[in-house]
């Protein structure tokens, strides 16, 4: 039965090594169509909320209802057209770098867990790995912007280069704030400790964690170089920024990374602060939680339950991060643009000590409140959710392994005299 | 040859055709592109080797940040477009004597290593140990600041404590340098009346 293996590679059990190469193909082939899908409903979410802000109707032909198919237009046009590259370009550089944004921007998915256990690479120091490999996506665009051989493309770069390095920085500590609180970077041991009433959600766990979650949010925006952040593409002064020179596919590769690193970091705030695939309802996430615990029994019923309630965990997410894009499209269209020095001043003089303070603060909290009420917490303790959290994530992956840290036997590691005379090494 | 083994060979090849290109490209954004994907790989070799964490700093240290301000420096220091290097015949010469020597070093260690698996011994005081397959040396400890090769407690022995102090120092000096050439490279500023 299907969804009696715990994971992708459990079922292809008898493939010898090549388990985990089918594996990491299907889960490649499942994360290029989310990657795929995802920017495919944005841009059409764009078109229609900036339409609808600008008191336009927005697409309304292609597809019937709403214009849904207006998306897969555009594809069809950007497919047919011509793949340029200016004379001047360095043409290998220039042809390279949308393969660069978009792959690091794609591999961001990998260590996002969609629902309990649902994710690519179970990793545990996985926040880490995902700001690694966001951080990666400057690269490309730097190259995109010197390879073109067009200042304007230079200027486009470079802004965009300062920019999402700089922002970098209070990503990563407001990314922390919430890591404090859980006391780990596995997302998905961050995500099984939120489930419950919505008051176990990091977002609520501390005024810090409350904070951080604003900030976070308009750093992300800043770093997916969204408007009003959108500095490099400001057509008043510089044409198209580091993308002039695009065009056709190449030029939409930019925007399919785009739009997938505004889901993927709205996914990393959904599982960091606002519970990522638990509903925020103790009955229903307890009940979802239930059927997820009785589907390991083996039975072919009970599995398929648990897959439901794995995929009604997914959709719980989606939507969470969804919304987060929707509120970045939203902003989009509603904010005026800042100027590059105003962008800079925001990031350097303003976002960083702010998110330096909720750091510091979100250190201290527990000690507060544990001097003026005797608990590290206001709500649930985080221990009892910890645990929790981890029995979560351990049965949700197929190598369940005990918690090795306190249970390490010291009388296995003193060898007897047959035993150092059987491995042959006695000095 | 099982799926990982396969994943080792394509990624150690690209590791090394990477390096290869960085040394014969011309360009010098076209270096920092094939040294991307010469470090991108060795990230991928230490995810191979289930060190995600490694892994995880390699890219968010040397392909996200290093890479970065290289091109960042290459990009504000060039006087026109596409800035190229040649390569004199001595320089050749010295990098590949340094590259030489770095290989006799590194293939000198790893035969000194003792590859079987590691086993445990017991010391006469009882504690056990893992023999380390002879992968420390006097050196590296000096580095840490310990002397395994002195025994600093018999009489007469000044205290020698390794060569931590000298390493610390070298590390500094590298900071002062940084900051030095940030004031050199710094445009001089005119004085503009504040209101």
């Amino acid at each position: 039965m299907m969804f009696a293996a715990q994971s992708i590679a459990e079922f292809f059990q008898g493939f010898g090594g090549w388990q985990y190469v089918i594996a990491a193909v299907i889960h490649a082939v499942l994360l290029v169509h989310v990657f795929a899908v995802s920017p495919f409903a944005f841009i059409w979410l764009e078109r229609k909320v900036s339409g609808r802000i600008q008191d336009r109707l927005g697409p309304t032909r292609v597809g019937g209802l709403f214009g849904w198919l207006q998306s897969l237009a555009d594809g069809i046009k950007l497919v047919q057209k011509e793949d340029l590259c200016p004379s001047a370009a360095d043409s290998m550089l220039f042809r390279s770098a949308p393969y660069i944004v978009c792959v690091s921007s794609f591999a961001a998915f990998m260590v996002l867990p969609f629902s309990h256990g649902w994710v690519a690479v179970a990793a545990d120091c996985g926040l880490f790995i995902i700001l690694a490999i966001l951080s990666l996506e400057v690269f490309g665009i730097i190259m995109a912007g010197y390879s073109s051989g067009s200042k304007w493309s230079l200027f486009g770069g470079m802004r965009e280069a300062a920019q999402m390095v700089s922002y970098e920085i209070p990503l990563a500590i407001c990314a922390l704030v919430p890591v404090i609180a859980a006391g780990s970077l596995n997302l998905g041991e961050v995500g099984g400790m939120q489930r419950g009433w919505f008051t176990n959600w990091f977002m609520f766990h501390d005024p810090f964690t409350f904070i951080a979650f604003f900030v976070y949010f308009v750093v992300a925006t800043a770093s997916c170089k969204r408007a009003p952040f959108d500095l490099a593409e400001a057509e008043s002064e510089l044409v198209g920024g580091f993308h002039t020179e695009y065009s056709g596919m190449r030029w939409s590769f930019f925007f399919m990374g785009e739009y997938a690193s505004m889901f993927s970091v709205c996914g990393i705030a959904s599982v960091l602060f606002i519970g990522g695939w638990n509903t925020g309802l103790a009955p229903i996430d307890d009940a979802l939680y239930a059927a997820r615990n009785a589907s390991l029994d083996g039975t072919a019923g009970s599995a398929a339950v648990g897959y439901l309630a794995n995929v009604i965990g997914a959709g719980v997410f989606a939507a969470k991060a969804s919304f987060g894009v929707f509120v970045q499209v939203w902003l989009r269209w509603t904010l005026p643009r800042l100027r590059i020095d105003q962008v800079m001043t925001t990031c350097l003089k303003y976002l960083v000590p702010i998110s330096c303070f909720l750091f510091l603060g979100a250190t201290l909290w527990p000690l507060m409140l544990v001097t003026g009420m005797g608990r590290t917490t206001w709500t649930a303790p985080i221990g009892d959710r910890a645990a929790e959290g981890l029995q979560e994530t351990r049965e949700g992956t197929v190598e369940v392994s005990a918690i090795a840290v306190p249970r390490i036997d010291i009388s296995l590691a003193v060898p007897t005299a047959n035993n150092i005379e059987s491995e042959g090494v006695v000095q | 040859m099982n799926g990982e083994s396969f994943l080792f060979t394509v990624f150690a090849l690209a590791t090394c055709l990477g390096a290869i290109a960085v040394v014969f490209s011309q360009t010098v954004v076209r270096m920092a592109f094939w040294l991307v994907i010469s470090l991108g790989s060795t990230a991928a070799l230490f995810f191979l080797a289930n060190a995600d964490f490694v892994g995880a700093a390699q890219l968010l240290i040397y392909v996200g940040g290093t890479l970065v301000l290289l091109v960042f420096g290459v990009m504000l220091t060039a006087s026109g477009p596409y800035l190229k290097i040649a390569t004199s015949p001595g320089e050749i010469v010295m990098g590949s004597c340094v590259g030489l020597l770095f290989l006799v070093v590194v293939y000198a260690s790893l035969n000194g290593v003792d590859w079987r698996e590691p086993s445990t011994a017991v010391t006469e005081s009882g504690n056990p140990v893992v023999a380390t397959g002879n992968t420390l040396r006097p050196i590296g400890l000096s580095f840490l600041g310990s002397r395994p090769d002195q025994d600093l407690t018999a009489d007469g022995e000044t205290l020698t404590p390794g060569y931590l102090l000298p390493f610390e120092i070298v590390s500094v000096h590298l900071l002062v340098v940084l900051i030095g050439a940030a004031y050199l490279a710094r445009a001089k500023r005119r004085a503009v009346g504040s209101g």
